[in-house]
């Protein structure tokens, strides 16, 4: 099978280790995996501030980069539901017609990580080995807006030497919301707290997550306190074997 | 507690608004524990529904259907209304409102006033402008008498003094009926204020209400509460002044059969509320024998006219977003700067304002959904935050000082950025070496400078890695070509 990875601008500046443990996860099973260098980001941040008219620049480009691929995957639930959600909107209120048909034809070729694993390629067992306590921090969009479901649960559950930890609250936001974080930076931490308390309550080794933006909050803050808890991308731990522990940040 | 009157005209930016409470331990506490008691005994009774989803479309079509086609509705109820006894009055703004109640009360003769919990009333300021023309309004909700005797403002909408808990109303309840013998046991504070409220019931013979619904096809107005205050207050007076927003019609009778099954689940997680009143005008020799209902509009035809904002309009104030956001979770009300709190105010508010005022309050959303999800009426709060975020800077485009707004300003960069992937590299490489002096030995950085800072206040922040994936990737290709 062949793919297209859309990195995302902030996996491929900050988090290049989890765009390379995709890489070395779908390659192990199977997938040809391409990288288009002309991609760069899907919008989101700026629609979601309020920039419009630049969100709709850089949705126009995704379509156009990526009307002719066969499947598009994507590390990240809240650029998977931008594109989803929000790119009809745009191109609708925007009367682009011919790019609104580009895309109701290029969606269902876009998966998030863990669809593409369950829905696209049908395995559970990715040969993973993790021998860690791990707990799942369930992200907004992949929860509300991408209806992830127990997929990453049913990936993890199939990872050998991984203990997997409830989570308490597991539907209440981190308080990340991208410029939200700066915007309301206080509120924001208040989140934060309320959050690290039920992460902290699990007593795990790493807190994961479909998506790095989360990650940075919740792994920015444990960072901070010195928490002994690290935070690392599902596809990480997806990707690590025996023979190659997951590759970490330190 | 503070008082101060919710006005968003005055009240301070939300992230200024809310930096008190995040430093108030007890309020949190309030807040945080009432909340999670309502949202699980909701999240119970919505269990119990196999076919809540669906209860939750058909309500939405109700509340869509009556909007589009508001102005004939409006006109059967008024004449329904009329017909049955009512006077229907109509109020373009806060000001008319507050002078068609003012001329009502004073050709009652009326010095006092009681009144069933409306939101409304606050929205338009009335109890200010009553007391200012020397009429005393009472209130007979008890979450409303505990703040309007301890001087303190509505915080949620079901619920207003949900910020306050028991030790504190037996404070308030102690000093202001000179009650030093009250103890924090509920029945007691319950016994206390059913004492002091039953002279009003008895003795006040003008009543102002809210409205929960108004029935077109019956002229009918609908009132639902808890306490049997609001059932006092309808059938003791002998005049009745309805306040309710030009939204709140529903066409049918039977569509109450819908709207009072997801009111009282998503509210206050009950099958059904406690107390249901109907009234259709007057009835001669039963209840208030004259009748006012003033059809307040207050900028809700604006916010009608508009395609993303026109859900708005669809609450039913049941308030199920407020207790559900992480956000109100941590600020309470008051922050929000107006009676309308929690991710409804956050949308409402700036609306009502015709978007000069309030500006911060559709950015004090983390976009996380839990209010779309939990809402009955299914307004998409995110997608008409986002409208307004769009509004907002589509404003602040116009301004000359936008170029001393970093935000604005970096946005506008980061845009620039994104359109050309060589100009995206050339911006990593430059914020690599723009980012070195503040990085630590371990590759993380604990402070930066700027608007960076209202991040590091209280995160660390990873460096940034001395490869991007895309460089990786362009070199993994050159190796496995070689």
């Amino acid at each position: 099978m062949r793919a297209s990875l859309f990195i995302t601008c902030y996996n491929d500046t900050l988090y290049p280790e989890t765009g390379r443990a995709v890489v070395k996860l779908l390659e192990r099973l199977g997938v040809t995996l391409d990288f288009h260098p002309e991609q760069t980001c899907c919008g989101q941040m700026h629609a979601n501030t309020g920039f419009r008219a630049e969100a709709y620049s850089q949705a126009k480009r995704f379509v156009r980069l990526y009307r002719d691929t066969e499947i598009v995957i994507i590390p990240s639930s809240s650029c998977v539901a931008m594109i989803r959600d929000q790119y009809p909107v745009l191109f609708e209120e925007l009367g682009n017609e011919d790019l609104r048909r580009d895309l109701q034809a290029l969606l269902p070729r876009i998966f998030e990580l863990s669809e593409f694993l369950i829905d696209k390629l049908g395995v559970e067992d990715v040969g993973a080995y993790f021998p860690h306590r791990v707990t799942y921090h369930a992200s907004c969009h992949g929860l509300r807006g991408l209806h992830v479901g127990d997929r990453p649960f049913r990936l993890l559950g199939k990872v050998r030497g991984l203990e997997l930890a409830p989570l308490e609250n597991l539907d209440r936001c981190c308080g990340f919301g991208g410029t939200f974080s700066i915007k309301n930076a206080e509120v924001s931490s208040a989140m934060l707290a309320s959050k690290l308390r039920d992460v902290l309550t699990t007593r795990a080794e790493y807190c994961t997550a479909l998506d790095n933006s989360c990650l940075m909050h919740l792994g920015g803050a444990l960072h901070r306190q010195f928490a002994g808890m690290r935070t690392i991308h599902l596809a990480q731990i997806l990707a690590s074997t025996e023979t190659e522990p997951a590759e970490e940040f330190l | 507690m503070s008082h101060t009157e919710l006005d968003p005209r005055l009240a301070p930016p939300f992230p200024q608004a809310a930096l008190p409470v995040l430093r108030n331990p007890q309020l949190r506490k309030n807040v945080a524990h009432a909340t999670d008691v309502i949202q699980g005994k909701r999240a119970m009774l919505v269990a119990e529904k196999s076919d809540w989803q669906e209860l939750r479309s058909a309500a939405a079509a109700i509340r869509a259907h009556a909007l589009e086609n508001l102005g004939t509705y409006l006109t059967q109820f008024e004449e329904r209304c009329t017909a049955a006894g009512g006077t229907v009055h109509w109020a373009a703004d806060a000001a008319e409102a507050r002078r068609i109640i003012l001329d009502i009360l004073r050709a009652e003769g009326a010095s006092e006033v009681i009144k069933i919990k409306t939101m409304t009333s606050a929205e338009i300021q009335l109890n200010p402008a009553l007391e200012a023309n020397g009429i005393h309004a009472y209130e007979t909700d008890l979450a409303e008498l505990i703040l309007q005797l301890g001087k303190d403002e509505p915080s949620h909408i079901v619920a207003p003094a949900l910020h306050v808990n028991r030790s504190q109303v037996r404070e308030i309840f102690a000093r202001s009926m000179g009650r030093s013998d009250l103890t924090d046991d509920p029945q007691a504070l319950t016994a206390a204020a059913r004492s002091y409220l039953r002279q009003k019931f008895l003795s006040v013979p003008t009543a102002i209400s809210g409205a929960n619904f108004l029935i077109a096809e019956t002229g009918s107005v609908a009132v639902v509460e808890s306490e049997g205050n609001g059932r006092m207050c309808l059938t003791l007076p002998r005049t009745m002044i309805t306040l309710a927003g030009i939204e709140k019609v529903l066409p049918r009778f039977t569509d109450l059969e819908v709207m009072l099954q997801v009111l009282a689940r998503s509210a206050t997680g009950e099958r059904m509320n406690p107390y249901t009143s109907l009234w259709t005008g007057v009835t001669p020799g039963d209840g208030p024998q004259r009748f006012h209902i003033v059809l307040l509009d207050n900028g809700r035809s604006d916010i009608l006219a508009k395609k993303v904002e026109r859900q708005t309009l669809r609450c039913i104030r049941c308030a199920a977003c407020q207790n559900t956001c992480p956000v109100y979770r941590q600020t309470g009300g008051h922050a929000y700067g107006s009676v309308y709190g929690g991710p409804i105010g956050a949308i409402l508010t700036p609306q009502l304002m015709r978007m000069e005022h309030a500006q911060s309050l559709p950015f004090a959303s983390s976009l996380c959904g839990a209010c779309y999800e939990v809402c009955p009426v299914k307004i998409n709060i995110p997608e008409v935050l986002i409208e307004l975020r769009t509004q907002v800077v589509d404003r602040e485009r116009e301004q000359p000082v936008r170029v001393f707004d970093a935000m604005y300003v970096g946005m506008r960069a980061a845009s620039g950025i994104f359109a050309a992937a060589r100009r995206f590299r050339s911006a990593q490489r430059l914020g690599r070496i723009a980012l070195l002096p503040f990085t630590g030995k371990d590759g993380w950085i604990r402070s930066l400078p700027g608007l960076g800072a209202r991040w590091t206040a209280t995160r660390d922040l990873r460096g940034m890695p001395g490869q991007s994936f895309r460089e990786w990737w362009a070199e993994r290709k050159d190796n496995q070509q070689q």
